[in-house]
């Protein structure tokens, strides 16, 4: 991978993004940049767009106006490897039911080309906690088991830039405090996190800062000492443009 | 824009000139001795054929520019060129039988004009039918089936062309006798105007509507 | 990583899926065999089938069930996006439409090894007469019906109503491949068999897979990036 090592950025800028789908606008001229060593929350009511800024984030989605730029090159010039530094945990896991958790982490590490995948494969196993169950089939794993194995997919090959739809859903305390933990090293890392959720209980005292979305526009709102769900409602309940 | 928006009017005026005395002159041209009034068809039949072409050209080239260009003007073109091949189409494909059943005794010949003509008519109406119920994105697929259409017409010419061929071919037309070319002649630039105005006031409504898509983005914005 | 790796590793995972479930297997042979029977009690008079029918028949079980095998395929790419999982690898988007057309090839291609002795079975078709001819036209015509379907079946995974617009798009695009391919293989059927005009449908099918196929490989990563 000769391309990985001068293919990296620090941060992430959405600049007067904006994306529709006809006339529905999905997000709206949002400005945004972050960071490495941050993890951000998007909150915001289902349709708000957050997931069209993680899909502009992670290149699957063009912006009809504005840009998006990696340090500080638009994604169009930094080509398909690019995406060797992005990782994404879709709201639908991304993960074949058919094979088993190995199969899956051992088919896109190839794809990703990483070395050592034998050994990589087994980390990220031991991460998921899920080392005895690693040759059954995806598709007898309860939604819990299959969030902890998609999120370890979609870390496989150390991206940079680490995009989370609803990493929360269908995890129990315990799993749910080994995520924030992994979230937290991944932090320490130097990577960049994006999380869209609603899990105000979880996301509080992890997010270090918050987007609060609604109707396709972006605001950020500071993080304090107080409790994210009031500073959410309260935010919702200004004035928008 | 602005200069197809000038043009218009004088192009809309200039079809409506040339169609008042058309079938003045379709029915002043002499009776052919074996057909009689049927032969008269073939004013229509063959310049609404021509114009049926010409719209899945416009669609098969403009549909390869938006492809590999994203040229929005380009896909207002391509749209407006599957809209007139299929209208075009729809009169080339309803005359031609009612000749069809009068020169061979048959409504239809599964000969290598015909066939094609109607594979390419159906490729059109695919290429409209994914463009009203693709849902979002649907520009870019019906600009694939665009050009896939485009580089279809020689396969399906030259795989029906193995069957027997008994549709006139064009070297009909320079035999004709002058008291006919004229009529003939007439109709094809009446129809090939048409088929500009129809083409540039579809483009231009579609652009229209883009801009209005565009403005009302904006004011959300 | 090249494109032609890349293409193998999907292929590679979409049978082991499929050896997992046998789904489309299964479905995609049962159905091409439906159709042969629906097609002969429409084609036979008195027992006997009209000149024509076993190749016309053959090609049309297919056309139908490639159809079907190519809306199931991209189906369960679909169940946990991971279609999506594989435009966001770092590879060539071309080499996922090349996977997944390989997979789907294996696949078509093991339904006609069970199809064609079948209707050679049932409507007396001489398939062993000139057997590298007819297996290289179902070849041919195999890889041009579904290079063009898998540009299209992958292209309306996103698509409302896709399960009919498949069909609706994908039968007038191959027309040439179902005239060559029933023409074809009645010139080696006929009774007086003629196995150049054979030969000159395989070149004209080989022609058509050239420039699908190419065609397809240039407007995949326009149209799947959104």
């Amino acid at each position: 991978m000769p391309s990985q090592a001068t293919l990296d950025f620090d941060n992430v800028h959405l600049r007067e993004a904006s994306r529709h789908y006809g006339r529905r606008r999905a997000l709206a001229r949002t400005s945004l940049t972050f960071g490495r060593g941050e993890i951000v929350g998007l909150f915001g009511p289902n349709g708000a767009g957050k997931s069209t800024m993680l899909g502009l984030l992670s290149t699957t989605l063009h912006p009809t106006t504005g840009s998006v730029l990696f340090g500080d090159r638009p994604a169009a010039d930094l080509g398909d490897d690019l995406r060797h530094r992005i990782g994404v945990l879709g709201h639908d896991l991304f993960l074949y039911g058919d094979l088993t958790a190995r199969e899956n982490l051992r088919f896109f590490g190839q794809l990703y080309e990483l070395p050592n995948l034998d050994a990589r494969v087994q980390v990220a196993l031991d991460e998921a906690r899920l080392v005895e169950r690693a040759d059954d089939r995806v598709s007898g794993y309860s939604r819990g088991l299959r969030q902890r194995l998609a999120l370890e997919r979609a870390l496989l090959h150390d991206p940079r830039l680490v995009l989370l739809d609803e990493p929360f859903t269908g995890l129990d305390d315990d799993s749910a405090g080994f995520l924030a933990a992994r979230l937290r090293r991944l932090r320490a890392s130097g990577a960049i996190v994006l999380m869209a959720t609603h899990d105000f209980d979880n996301a509080a005292g992890l997010v270090d800062r918050m987007v609060c979305l609604r109707n396709g526009r972006a605001r950020e709102v500071a993080v304090d000492g107080r409790a994210l769900r009031d500073r959410y409602r309260a935010t919702m309940a200004e004035e928008w443009p | 824009m602005t200069l197809a928006t000038r043009l218009v009017p004088l192009l809309a005026i200039a079809t409506a000139l040339m169609f008042a005395p058309a079938p003045f002159m379709i029915y002043g041209a002499p009776l052919e001795s074996t057909m009689g009034v049927i032969q008269k068809i073939f004013y229509f039949h063959v310049p609404a054929a021509t114009a049926a072409f010409m719209g899945a050209i416009v669609c098969g080239v403009a549909s390869a520019l938006f492809l590999w260009r994203r040229n929005r003007l380009a896909d207002h073109f391509a749209l407006s060129g599957a809209e007139l091949a299929v209208l075009f189409g729809l009169i080339m494909l309803v005359t031609g039988p009612l000749w069809a059943r009068k020169a061979w005794g048959i409504w239809w010949q599964w000969d290598v004009r015909l066939t094609t003509a109607l594979v390419m008519w159906m490729v059109f109406v695919s290429y409209l039918l994914v463009r009203r119920f693709g849902g979002p994105g649907s520009e870019m697929m019906s600009a694939v089936v665009g050009v896939f259409g485009m580089a279809l017409v020689p396969f399906v010419y030259i795989s029906v062309n193995f069957w027997r061929t008994i549709h006139p071919t064009t070297n009909v037309v320079p035999s004709l006798p002058a008291s006919m070319m004229w009529p003939f002649g007439w109709s094809m630039i009446a129809f090939t105007l048409l088929f500009t105005t129809l083409l540039l006031v579809r483009v231009r409504l579609e652009t229209n509507r883009a801009m209005l898509e565009d403005a009302y983005v904006a004011m959300e914005d | 990583m090249s494109v032609l790796r890349a293409a193998l590793l999907i292929a590679r995972k979409d049978l082991v899926v499929e050896s997992r479930s046998r789904e489309l297997a299964y479905t995609t042979l049962f159905f091409a065999v439906s159709c042969v029977l629906v097609f002969a009690f429409a084609l036979i008079r008195e027992g006997r089938a009209l000149e024509d029918a076993a190749a016309g028949i053959l090609w049309v079980a297919i056309a139908f069930s490639g159809t079907l095998a190519l809306g199931r395929a991209f189906e369960r790419e679909r169940q946990a996006e991971t279609l999506k999982a594989l435009l966001l690898a770092p590879i060539e988007p071309s080499a996922v439409y090349l996977g997944k057309l390989t997979g789907l090839l294996i696949l078509m291609i093991g339904v006609e090894l069970i199809v064609v002795p079948v209707v050679g079975l049932l409507f007396d078709a001489p398939i062993l007469r000139a057997p590298l001819l007819l297996a290289a036209l179902l070849a041919a015509g195999t890889v041009g019906f579904a290079g063009v379907g898998t540009l299209f079946a992958a292209m309306l995974v996103r698509a409302h109503s896709r399960d009919v617009l498949l069909p609706v798009l994908l039968y007038p695009i191959t027309v040439p491949v179902i005239i060559a391919g029933v023409r074809g293989t009645a010139a080696i059927f006929a009774a007086e068999p003629n196995l150049d005009v054979a030969g000159s449908w395989l070149s004209m099918l080989v022609f058509f897979d050239a420039v699908f196929v190419t065609l397809a490989l240039w407007t995949f990563r326009p149209v799947m990036s959104d």
